[in-house]
């Protein structure tokens, strides 16, 4: 049996996680063309590399399907009911950084805090006969922290991707989203709530709490935490 | 954990009670129109039930309980004074306790009946305290009605009224606003600076969205009136505490409220109501020295009770939820009723956590 490391498929966190392991001495790469989802691993026996969406991961983790896996805490979050219980943080990679934030139009130049989204909210529902909806594809962050900051009269509507544009399309008043930097928010024309921040995420190397691991694989998914400088 | 079977019986024997006191046995499907739910609690709804969807009816939830069924059917047609009896499954979508089960059974009892409130509320509250004799509950009762109607007789402006009623079933923005409204938490840099500014729109990025510059305007020029308003005094504030505080035998809490009455002659109503209900408990045999009350009992959870709440709860198991709860919802029936309401009470009970009390006996 093989220690399973599951790893994004795709894009810069494959490209980052690569260079990751790559400056700790595990050779990680994609065996074969660019469309086959298979890897190699080099630098230590035993160890198998898993090649998932990064959205798919923090499942895997959960039922034990991999030992170890690279996605965002954002991911985690969202998708793990008492994500400590399955899953334990190993080290934060240091990138993929993050935030899960909640913004409105720039325009809005009443609203800056969660007070104002929800006197807002309360209006906009009276003048338009339903409640402010805000588009997002993380619903149970989202609603886990409006619902704690006592936030009412908003709806969450579905939104798997070019979240800031569903404002200027009319299908939400507000988005809930992961930005790095502000800049697509900006030019967006849109601006982040003071008090907004849902959840700070980053690129974080996951170990599965579930994961079934007989004496040789424990001893090689040692010899690899060591090697990474993170046991 | 007891049968499903075991759990039926137990729920039926219990609606065969609630009939045996005068209660017309309903039924409601499990599929419940989302719109309604949705309307009436929000989007914590669907943290709490579970919704599914086809083509054509669109969104729809397991029933997360009967009383908004029950509501709506006895608005359509039914006459009132009317009594209701059900038992059946509720599902309570769980995403943080495995421990908490999310489908279980419920049998519950509703009375629509506006002659005589407090005999309304105590006849509800018996029946679920005779049904659970036997296991030894702690009983919990609270009235929502004070806290409405201190906010409503508080001298400031309406719209603050309004936005503290509205969060009335939310204690922790209850809590901000009334910080932001007294002047305990200053005004943040950013709606001073907003408030300041000649002209707030100049500089601002373009419009987009459905929310309009009116809007905008209407709530900039709700925020200056707010800001020229005085402050909501620290004596005010100060006996809104004091009701939230209020924790002790009933008869001291009735005695507790009438001093703060004599500042705050705006609960004087809600006061004598709650003297009013111990009167009919007592008169029911509810031994009303030894009863428990407390004034912000019941605000955390489901938004639509109003008056009058209870639960029964069992000693020394903090970890299970009440046996049984309750309370007078005269709001919801104005919601749901579209304008016509009805003064409207009902409690349920959990007969699965009856078995395994029983069973741990």
């Amino acid at each position: 049996m093989t220690v399973k490391l599951g790893v994004p498929s795709k894009g810069r966190l494959m490209e980052k996680t690569f260079q990751w392991f790559g400056a700790r001495g595990i050779g990680l790469s994609r065996a074969g063309s660019d469309r086959e989802y298979a890897g190699a691993v080099d630098g230590i026996d035993g160890v198998e590399l898993v090649l998932l969406s990064a959205g798919e991961i923090p499942r895997e983790l959960e039922a034990g399907r991999i030992h170890l896996g690279v996605t965002g805490t954002d991911l985690v979050r969202e998708k793990l009911a008492r994500w400590e219980q399955s899953v334990a943080e190993v080290t934060e990679m240091g990138f993929g950084q993050a935030d899960l934030i909640i913004a409105v139009p720039g325009a809005w130049v009443d609203v800056n805090t969660l007070d104002d989204l929800d006197a807002a909210a309360a209006a906009f529902r009276a003048r338009h006969g339903f409640r402010l909806r805000i588009a997002t594809k993380y619903h149970r962050l989202v609603r886990d922290f409006l619902r704690s900051h006592g936030v009412a009269d908003y709806q969450l509507v579905d939104s798997q991707g070019a979240t800031e544009g569903t404002i200027r399309n009319e299908t939400a008043e507000a988005v809930a989203d992961i930005t790095s930097t502000g800049e697509t928010l900006r030019a967006n024309h849109l601006k982040l709530l003071e008090d907004g921040l849902i959840l700070r995420s980053q690129a974080t190397l996951f170990r599965a709490r579930r994961a079934p691991a007989e004496d040789g694989e424990r001893a090689t998914l040692a010899a690899l935490l060591n090697k990474l400088g993170v046991d | 954990m007891p049968t499903i079977a075991a759990t039926r019986a137990k729920a039926a024997h219990l609606r065969a009670q609630f009939e045996a006191a005068g209660a017309v046995p309903v039924e409601t499907p499990v599929l419940q129109p989302a719109a309604a739910l949705l309307d009436l609690y929000g989007e914590d709804i669907r943290g709490r039930a579970y919704v599914t969807s086809d083509a054509l009816r669109g969104e729809q939830m397991l029933r997360p309980d009967f009383t908004v069924p029950v509501v709506q059917m006895h608005m359509e047609h039914g006459a009132t004074p009317a009594r209701y009896t059900y038992a059946g499954a509720v599902f309570r979508r769980q995403e943080d306790d495995p421990d908490r089960p999310n489908e279980y059974w419920q049998a519950g009892y509703e009375v629509f009946d506006g002659q005589d409130p407090a005999a309304a509320d105590a006849e509800v509250f018996c029946l679920m305290r005779d049904a659970l004799q036997g296991l030894n509950l702690r009983a919990a009762t609270g009235d929502i009605g004070l806290l409405m109607a201190a906010v409503a007789g508080l001298r400031t402006t309406a719209p603050r009224k309004a936005a503290l009623a509205r969060h009335i079933w939310r204690p922790r923005r209850f809590r901000a606003l009334l910080d932001r409204f007294s002047g305990r938490t200053p005004m943040p840099a950013s709606r001073r600076a907003l408030l300041a500014a000649d002209d707030p729109m100049h500089g601002a990025p373009p419009l987009l969205g459905l929310r309009s510059r009116a809007e905008i305007e209407a709530r900039i020029a709700a925020l200056r009136e707010d800001a020229a308003a005085a402050p909501i005094s620290a004596e005010e504030v100060a006996l809104i505490d004091a009701i939230l505080e209020v924790r002790e035998t009933a008869p001291n809490a009735l005695e507790h409220l009438r001093d703060i009455a004599v500042d705050l002659p705006a609960i004087e109503r809600a006061v004598e109501r709650l003297r009013t209900r111990m009167g009919a408990l007592a008169a029911r045999g509810v031994d009303v020295d030894a009863l428990d009350f407390e004034a912000s009992y019941g605000r955390a959870s489901m938004e639509y009770y109003d008056g009058f709440v209870f639960g029964f709860y069992a000693e020394g198991r903090p970890d299970l939820p009440p046996v049984a709860s309750g309370g007078r919802y005269d709001a919801l029936t104005r919601v749901l009723g579209r304008g016509a309401e009805i003064p409207a009470v009902g409690g349920v009970i959990r007969p699965g956590l009856m078995l395994e009390l029983e069973g741990a006996r």
